[in-house]
């Protein structure tokens, strides 16, 4: 397989492990827990470091798993005692923790190779070159491994608590009435979300694993309303990122990690866009119609209200009505032109009147309001 | 002592202390806001996105000028709390997740700048990413200068708009109805908070920037419940970590300064919570443990009531083993039980007759009698 490709399938890998967890971070509210996370387990990496001196070491990964736990544990006590918000929470235990790994490194590690920008920015155009060699066979980068392990992990891990993680995600009260455990099930998550940041970061960067974390989630979020649906979505634009990432890189050779992040905002802002049910656009006209709406109708409660009445010619007079409506004079011309071409409301001797079609049509949307009120 | 003869003889140390207790000081004052606005993860999120403002402003200009790095950051920055504003005012995507989503895009495209800018042949770029990261140590007096003035307009802002920025912090709506714009507030206490993340970001670096912008805030708060006292004592702690962060880090080899300043606040954070008054963790422990005690008094009392009223003689006196509550908080021991009728003794409410006989005096019927909860019949 060629270095190229090689990248692109450990980017669309990556992409993949990781948006599964992040699909509920992002559905539990939790999504700057990615950004703590892959921040401090910088900690675990280090201090597993100086115990067993071998950067290759599985002890590293296991004890960075436990850091970004630990992390999730920390912000949690942190947040009970009601004194700090969770967000405040977040603010004061990365940066700290992170600190303690920066302190380590510069005092002890000199002469080592463990250096921060590359643990923060990730080098995804190196992983193909560290080789997995099984019986002096060479089958592959390493990281297509790792990752895909954890793939698989997080797929099974998803796959068989699917429900319980439903329920946990949606209503935890819920899921401790049904015995469910949603704490288990919650730090259970959270390791997840953990192995996954310390598998990736390597290969790709945090700043990386938290755009694959939380874009293409919210990306999937503005798609659908199921929650499989919202898995298998957020699982394709993570991958369609990742190429299209690596592509552009390729391209003008700049960062692929950067790129890909970039491109992780470009396929959100297009579903931010033109979604069909949620995007901007849909979401604008919608907003509109229902406020023409809502002052046609208006208009028209007003003219019925006073249709007969000895100041009518005052009430409803084309030229004195706004006055009454309170409304601004091109926005009455715009609304009145509007229901005058739908043969709702005609102009009688400089008197709004209502046409038998256009009584019919505000009667029957009066008591159409009025019976919703009805319980 | 020794961290204290250097830094009285090390004109670069007092340069770099000054220049971070100054930060301090603005990040606390402003980070008060965002800690009671609910938005400390703002500051996180602007200092990342100020990355492609900076890599951008030196892709137009061509040369490494500090100011003009920052306009460009000082922009980036406002455009990502504009995009986080509105994804979360147009869809149902949370502000936790706008968060994640621009940070991680923007320093992205920050990082896709710096490697297009490495590729072009201009000596000047060097150290450009260095300058996100922050070498606090490499701090320059005009640096120092940038940040005093930057801070004094950002304070002095803060000063102008005090009523304003309050009432929004607290009850955004309220201030609509008052015809304050909750809005045009929210856009100032914004754009100050981006100001004062980019004069950071030179001293402590990225990261560390949104803890000193957080830990101030959430320290002082938990010490009053007034703004205006709040805010005053973020910036002393604020000013404490940066002038004791720098000594620290000067005085010990190797010692990184923005890490050194992060450790320094969180200790005082830790100090506030646990030993605050009315608020902090130990209080709080005090309290129970009071209110513990008051409850197992009035139990052990009203079950000698009970003898009492159930008795020809009120004054009678019942041996230990009788006077046993339906449920002692923290158990029924007789030890515990002796303890307890001794206090009320002490009080005058119970008296000892042979040995271990207690009995009910007149002003412990009295107390049951006009207690709120535990007269009754």
């Amino acid at each position: 397989m060629s270095p190229q490709l090689e990248i692109q399938l450990i980017a669309v890998i990556v992409a993949v492990a990781c948006s599964i967890p992040g699909v509920f971070l992002v559905l539990r509210k939790m999504a700057m827990m990615t950004d703590a996370i892959t921040h401090t387990i910088l900690l675990g990496i280090v201090v597993v470091f100086f115990i067993v001196e071998d950067l290759n070491s599985p002890f590293l990964i296991i004890g960075a798993t436990l850091v970004g736990v630990l992390t999730v544990y920390l912000v949690e006590i942190l947040n009970k005692t009601d004194l700090v918000a969770e967000d405040s929470a977040i603010g004061i235990v990365f940066p700290l923790l992170f600190s303690i790994a920066i302190i380590i490194i510069s005092k002890y590690a000199g002469s080592v190779h463990l250096d921060t920008d590359s643990v923060l920015l990730g080098e995804l155009a190196f992983a193909p070159f560290d080789r997995l060699i099984i019986n002096g066979l060479d089958i592959g980068a390493k990281s297509i491994y790792s990752m895909g392990i954890i793939l698989i992990i997080n797929a099974l891990f998803v796959g068989f608590f699917f429900k319980e993680l439903k329920i946990a995600t949606f209503d935890s009260g819920l899921a401790a009435a049904l015995g469910f455990a949603p704490t288990l099930i919650h730090y259970g998550l959270m390791t997840s979300v953990s192995i996954t940041a310390v598998g990736a970061f390597q290969a790709v960067g945090s700043i990386l694993v938290i755009a694959f974390m939380v874009g293409p989630p919210i990306t999937a979020y503005l798609l659908t309303d199921d929650l499989k649906n919202m898995l298998f979505i957020s699982s394709g634009v993570g991958a369609l990122n990742a190429i299209l990432g690596y592509q552009f890189a390729a391209l003008v050779d700049v960062s692929i990690a950067g790129s890909m992040a970039l491109a992780t905002g470009l396929t959100f802002t297009l579903v931010f866009v033109f979604a069909p049910e949620r995007g901007i656009v849909t979401v604008l006209r919608r907003r509109k119609l229902q406020t023409v709406d809502f002052a046609a109708k208006s208009l028209l409660f007003h003219i019925l209200n006073h249709e007969g009445d000895e100041n009518e010619w005052l009430e409803n007079g084309v030229d004195t009505i706004y006055n009454h409506l309170n409304w601004k004079r091109d926005f009455l011309d715009d609304i009145v032109a509007k229901l005058k071409r739908e043969k709702i409301i005609v102009e009688k001797e400089n008197i709004l009147k209502l046409t038998e079609e256009g009584r019919k049509y505000t009667i029957s949307s009066y008591e159409d309001i009025v019976s919703s009120f009805k319980i | 002592m020794e961290a204290l003869k250097i830094f009285f003889s090390d004109y670069t140390i007092q340069i770099v202390s000054m220049g971070s207790a100054l930060l301090g000081i603005v990040s606390g004052v402003i980070g008060s806001f965002a800690v009671l606005r609910k938005q400390s993860l703002l500051g996180d999120v602007i200092s990342h996105a100020a990355l492609p403002g900076i890599a951008l402003a030196f892709l137009l200009v061509q040369i490494k000028d500090t100011n003009i790095l920052l306009i460009g950051a000082l922009i980036a920055g406002l455009l990502a709390t504009g995009a986080v504003r509105v994804i979360d005012k147009y869809s149902r995507i949370k502000f936790d997740s706008a968060l994640g989503l621009v940070l991680s895009v923007f320093f992205g495209g920050g990082l896709v700048l710096l490697t297009y800018i490495q590729k072009i042949p201009n000596a000047n770029q060097a150290g450009l990413d260095k300058f996100i990261f922050g070498q606090a140590s490499t701090l320059l007096k005009k640096d120092v200068y940038t940040v005093l003035i930057v801070g004094a307009i950002i304070i002095f802002m803060v000063l102008l708009f005090w009523k304003e920025l309050k009432i929004v912090s607290f009850d955004p709506e309220f201030s609509d109805s008052l015809g304050i714009s909750s809005k045009k507030v929210s856009f100032i206490i914004s754009g100050l908070i981006v100001a004062s993340i980019i004069i950071g970001l030179q001293t402590v670096g990225v990261i560390l920037m949104s803890a000193m912008l957080v830990a101030p805030g959430v320290a002082a708060r938990q010490w009053t419940d007034k703004l205006s006292i709040m805010v005053l004592l973020a910036s002393v702690f604020g000013a404490i970590s940066g002038l004791v962060g720098t000594i620290i880090s000067s005085s010990i080899q190797s010692m990184p300064t923005g890490p050194s300043i992060v450790i320094v606040v969180s200790v005082i954070v830790l100090i506030s919570i646990s030993f605050a008054p009315n608020r902090g963790l130990v209080w709080r422990q005090i309290r129970e443990m009071d209110s513990a005690k008051q409850i197992n008094e009035d139990k052990v009392l009203k079950s000698l009531y009970e003898l009492a009223i159930n008795h020809k003689d009120p004054y009678h006196s019942h041996p230990i083993s009788v006077i046993k509550p339906i449920k002692t908080k923290g158990g029924k021991k007789t030890k515990q039980l002796e303890s307890i009728l001794l206090a009320l003794k002490k009080d005058g409410y119970v008296e000892v007759e042979g040995g271990n006989n207690w009995f009910i005096t007149r002003d412990g019927l009295d107390y049951i009698n006009n207690h709120p909860i535990l007269k009754e019949e």
